[in-house]
């Protein structure tokens, strides 16, 4: 390799991307800087998840920041030979903000704008497979800090300044945690991650153990230092191979390099991490659930206390923090408290990472300052409501959290104002639902996970919620009777108050908050036996307005089970009238038949003289 | 549990200043003082489980209504045990028990015992406003001794606990997920095909239906009205201190000739008692022992008379196995005996004859079924009946046994030196071993 490299180019391989195709990319434009005879003079790395998940393959090239999108093997072909040797840049695949204008820089991309990247900081920058990378980037400098420098008083007291917060959802002073752990007396002390992230479409852990593996090696033994522990352990869902795969390869890099297991940089400090693979219940992101399911036991939680800081793993003091948490760690030690104070909010310092799904036009992974407004992450980063639809509502915290409704747009993204909204940061899921959204079946929709999810130990989990799932089925069906509203608000508020983990006590949470703030909806489907948002099959049909149809037959093409057909009488007459030289048939119109419908909606959206309706 | 290196700690439920010691339960504090929290799958042969949340209270600046059997007291905590929050949580999460559970309580092995029906005649419910379809499973009746009716299991958690952490066999977990949960053995099969030694300790700790003795009595009474079959029955010694329990009487009250009378009014032929063989197996089980000292052999010996016992060892210590005395258990003993030495004394065609015995420990059913238990040339003994079962046999014949007169056993089974009394209580089979071994080996008799 020559000692000057011309280009940089990054190909996104988080999961995201490499289901998208993005190794073939890698493969193309590797043969294409061979063919050109520069492979020396160009960089071309592998890196984690850069965020922006719908735009993937990504390929972004340095020293410019030219940001592609969509990027097919041909097309790096392409780039290879427009972009790096005669520095063009291909305008085709430069991805389209909302206004229609094209970005061809990452930071002239309003996805990008507005984000600040702590946790996600080497992710889409480093190849997570290369331990040098993550030196360059200041990598295990924190721990040579704490290591050489810094008493685990001093770690403890930096964390605890920070004012840092559990990122696993409820948001318990991190500091504090650490120091309950350090403070108990034992002969053995663990330290846990918990990266069983479960929230479906929360995938912000699974996007630093891809793109970071590093930063949590070094953040856990750093940790280790703090509370006296020499052995970690890792929970990994199984459905995150390459996230296992790339922390296997971390932690190989890490004892080659000797900032992980004996001796750490002198300082006669030891410390060892191991990998546990779960088999993916949500259950098991509950810590004591986690910690039953790492001793190999069923994955149920049990009482606390006793807390894990005083018996967790094997019974011995456990530390547990999750994925996210830890990434914040060794910026937080090489800054100080009173930068990462300087970020977020009072209460809440630092950024949070969402997961922005649902009917918005930029999903993907997005890491802002706490207490930005939902208002800027779905407008200005989110880019808005595809069609130019109007916002609904936003879930935040997954199945465990809550909804926000348009009226509060411009509540501010922390830990509290969520909670006292009804809702829940959690992991930082972020679903957003356009005014096509039926609330109580995304109320239903996500109980029927919980339900399904719930480990079946305590009562109120196990029989509330099905029992509250039961009487929304009923009220999506159109079978809602008077009293349905009061009675899972009492279940609700019981099971909130008697559950016995986490999971069961959150698990009301989508009902309740839809409920306040969609109650008319509610009553719509109960009273009325109509669904606003016209999504619950039984409340809702489609006809054809025979004054304004034309007869074109579009909808009796698109329909998929045949439930449109011309008009009985009428088609009779429109064959005999019709096929004489030029002569115009008589109109016919078509009709929908309800036994067959199975209400999809494709006639209305096929129609092109708006005579579909839904009902 | 109360020691003096506990710390105390001071804390008020419903009003009472309550003294309680660090590491205590808000439950067990809270009972102290006279409060009589309702609980369900809290028992305290097994640690608390804290599934069943019906033992919620309210604590001053806590955070929802936590169970109380697994909140650990806190110094100036301020507890309230009966507020309306607490009466309609508690009163909710029972209805939502009952939502899925069988209502046929007055077919139900449990009826009049079940703790499900006291809780919910003590928390006055009389209508639930649930109802959950649960997906019917069969009757597991696989096991010669237990039986087990996942439609009626509440999910308590009781007997995995007892069958892993107190008996030590876990033959009992968890499956599934949600309202899917299940108690099973593992890979839902029967019990019979599980590790389970049929201690029967689930079926005695289990609070509702859902697990219980296979019931035989039935089976007995059938038999005994038929007047072609001698029908024997033989009574291990903890029955005659158990069964008066049934009636009213002081547990451990002896009732031995009031049993007597019993049995033989309910139509046994012959009624024996297991005591004479108990002393044959102190003979045997004392004399291989004072064998193996001689020879040096596996030592030290383990008395063999719990099938229990001896199932647990053979599943999850065969190491053990050498050790165990070769001795039969005194209902085996019995069994070969009525068949053989009786019949023959007595002129009856030992295929004649049902082997009927009573005993306290479901594990005995399945011991009388293991096939290496034909010394007579057939089944040795027939049929297995637990003390409640005859219990129930003599309710049922209209028997006020607590006003019997005392009776006798029958001649010549039925004598014995008194010594086999004691295997019904712990050590007692050690004891007796050794007192027979000091006579054998002083040719002294025991002061």
């Amino acid at each position: 390799m020559s000692p000057f490299i011309r280009a940089h180019i990054l190909v996104c391989s988080g999961a995201g991307c490499v289901s998208s195709g993005c190794h073939g990319v890698y493969d193309s434009l590797m043969r294409a800087l061979e063919e050109e005879g520069i492979l020396g003079e160009v960089k071309v790395i592998k890196t984690g998840c850069i965020g922006s998940c719908d735009l993937g393959p990504t390929v972004l090239i340095y020293p410019d920041g030219t940001f592609y999108q969509k990027v097919t093997p041909e097309d790096a072909k392409e780039i290879v030979e427009e972009h790096i040797v005669k520095g063009r840049p291909v305008a085709r695949l430069f991805p389209r903000q909302a206004e229609g204008e094209p970005a061809e820089n990452i930071s002239s991309l309003n996805f990008f704008k507005k984000q600040v990247k702590v946790v996600l900081r080497n992710c889409g920058v480093i190849d997570p497979e290369n331990i040098y990378e993550y030196v360059a980037r200041d990598g295990y400098e924190a721990l040579a800090r704490v290591l050489t420098d810094m008493t685990p008083k001093d770690v403890i007291d930096t964390i605890k300044q920070s004012g840092l917060r559990g990122r696993g959802g409820a948001g318990f002073p991190t500091g504090l945690k650490w120091e309950f752990a350090q403070r108990v007396h034992a002969d053995e002390k663990y330290v846990v991650c918990n990266a069983d992230e479960g929230d479906p479409g929360a995938f912000m852990d699974r996007s630093v153990l891809e793109g970071d593996p590093h930063s949590i090696v070094e953040a856990m033994t750093i940790a280790g230092y703090a509370i006296g522990a020499n052995q970690g352990y890792i929970y990994v869902r199984a459905e995150y191979p390459l996230a296992v795969s790339r922390l296997t390869h971390a932690i190989e890099e890490a004892h080659e390099f000797g900032v992980l297991g004996e001796n750490l940089f002198g300082s006669g400090f030891s410390f060892d991490l191991d990998i546990r693979v779960g088999a993916g219940a949500f259950v098991c992101g509950e810590e004591t659930a986690l910690l039953a399911s790492m001793e190999g036991k069923r994955g149920m939680p049990r009482p606390r206390p006793p807390f894990p800081a005083n018996e967790g793993l094997f019974r011995k003091p456990t530390l547990i923090n999750n994925v996210e948490t830890y990434a914040n760690i060794a910026p937080i030690i090489l800054k100080g408290p009173d930068w990462f104070r300087s970020i977020g909010t009072e209460k809440s310092p630092g950024t949070k990472v969402f997961a922005l799904a649902g009917k918005i036009n930029n999903t993907g992974l997005v890491e802002v300052p706490m207490g930005t407004t939902l208002r800027e992450i779905v407008y200005e980063i989110g880019g808005g409501i595809p069609g130019g639809k109007a916002f609904k509502a936003a879930q935040t915290g997954g199945p465990s959290g809550g909804c926000i409704p348009e009226s509060l747009l411009d509540i501010s993204m922390e830990y509290d104002t969520l909670t006292k909204a009804g809702a829940m940061m959690g992991s930082g899921g972020l679903i957003i639902m356009d005014e096509d959204t039926c609330m109580v079946d995304i109320a239903k929709f996500f109980l029927q996970f919980t339900q399904d999810e719930s480990c079946g130990k305590c009562v109120p989990c196990r029989e509330g919620t099905k029992v509250m799932l039961d009487i929304l089925t009923r009220i999506t069906e159109g079978k809602g009777q008077a009293g349905d509203i009061q009675t899972l608000e009492a279940l609700g508020k019981t099971i909130k108050n008697t559950a016995l983990c986490g999971l069961g006590q959150t698990a009301p949470n989508p009902v309740l908050s839809s409920i306040r703030y969609f109650r008319n909806e509610y009553e719509a489907h109960i009273d009325e036996k109509r669904c606003p948002g016209g999504v619950c099959k039984d409340l809702v049909g489609y006809e054809i307005d025979a004054e304004k149809c034309r007869g074109c037959s579009l909808c009796a093409k698109a329909c998929p089970t045949q439930a449109i057909h011309p008009v009985a009488g009428e088609a009779a007459l429109a064959e005999a009238s019709g096929g004489e030289g030029g002569h115009k048939p008589k109109r016919r119109t078509y009709e929908i038949d309800n036994s067959k419908c199975q209400k999809c909606g494709e006639c209305m959206s096929v129609c092109r003289f708006d005579a579909v309706s839904r009902r | 549990m109360m020691t003096d290196e506990k710390k105390k700690v001071n804390l008020t439920i419903d009003g009472i200043q309550v003294e309680a010691y660090e590491g205590d339960m808000v439950l067990d504090a809270a009972r102290r003082a006279g409060i009589d929290i309702p609980t369900l799958c809290y028992h305290p042969a097994i640690g608390p489980i804290g599934s069943c949340r019906v033992c919620v209270v309210e604590i001053e600046n806590g955070r929802g209504l936590p169970a109380s059997c697994v909140t650990p007291v806190r110094e100036g905590m301020v507890v309230r045990t009966n507020t309306e929050a607490v009466r309609e949580a508690r009163r909710t999460v029972v209805e939502l028990i009952l939502a899925s559970h069988p209502q046929d309580c007055l077919q139900c092995e449990r009826n009049g015992r079940c703790e499900l029906q006291a809780l919910a005649m003590r928390l006055g419910i009389r209508e639930t406003r649930f109802h959950r379809e649960k997906e019917h499973k069969e009757c597991d009746t696989s096991s010669p001794a237990l039986v087990r009716d996942a439609d009626k299991c509440i999910l308590c958690g009781r007997c995995v606990n007892m069958c892993a952490d107190v008996q030590n066999v876990a033959a009992l977990g968890f499956a599934y997920r949600g309202t899917d949960a299940l108690v099973t053995p593992m890979f839902e099969r029967g019990l019979a095909e599980s590790k389970c030694v049929s201690c029967g300790q689930c079926a005695k700790i289990c609070p509702v239906g859902a697990i219980h003795e296979k019931e035989e009595w039935q089976k007995v009474a059938d038999l005994i009205s038929d007047p072609n079959l001698h029908v024997v029955v033989q009574v291990a010694p903890a029955v005659r201190a158990a069964i008066g329990e049934e009636f009213g009487i002081p547990a451990g009250t002896p009732v031995t000739g009031k049993l007597a009378t019993a049995l033989k009014m309910l139509g046994f032929d012959a009624v024996f008692d297991t005591q004479f063989t108990a002393d044959l197996t102190i003979m045997e089980e004392g004399t291989e022992l004072i064998e193996r000292l001689k020879t040096k052999g596996p030592l030290p010996l383990i008395t063999s008379c719990s099938p229990g016992w001896i199932k647990y060892a053979e599943t999850f210590h065969p190491e053990f196995i050498p050790n165990l005395s070769s001795c039969k258990s005194p209902q085996q003993m019995m069994g070969a005996i009525i068949k053989t030495y009786y019949a023959k004394k007595a002129g009856i065609d030992p295929d004649k004859i049902v082997s009927v015995s009573v005993m306290p420990c479901t594990a005995k059913k399945s011991e009388c079924a293991r096939p290496e238990m034909n010394a007579s040339g057939r089944r040795d003994v027939d049929i297995v009946l637990t003390t409640r079962e005859l219990a129930c046999m003599i309710r049922q014949a209209g028997i006020r046994f607590q006003d019997l007169s005392d009776g006798e056993f029958d001649a010549p089974l039925g004598i014995s030196t008194g010594a086999g009394t004691i295997f019904g209580t712990t050590g007692g089979v050690m004891e007796a071993a050794l007192r027979t071994v000091y006579e054998i080996v002083t040719k002294k008799p025991l002061g």
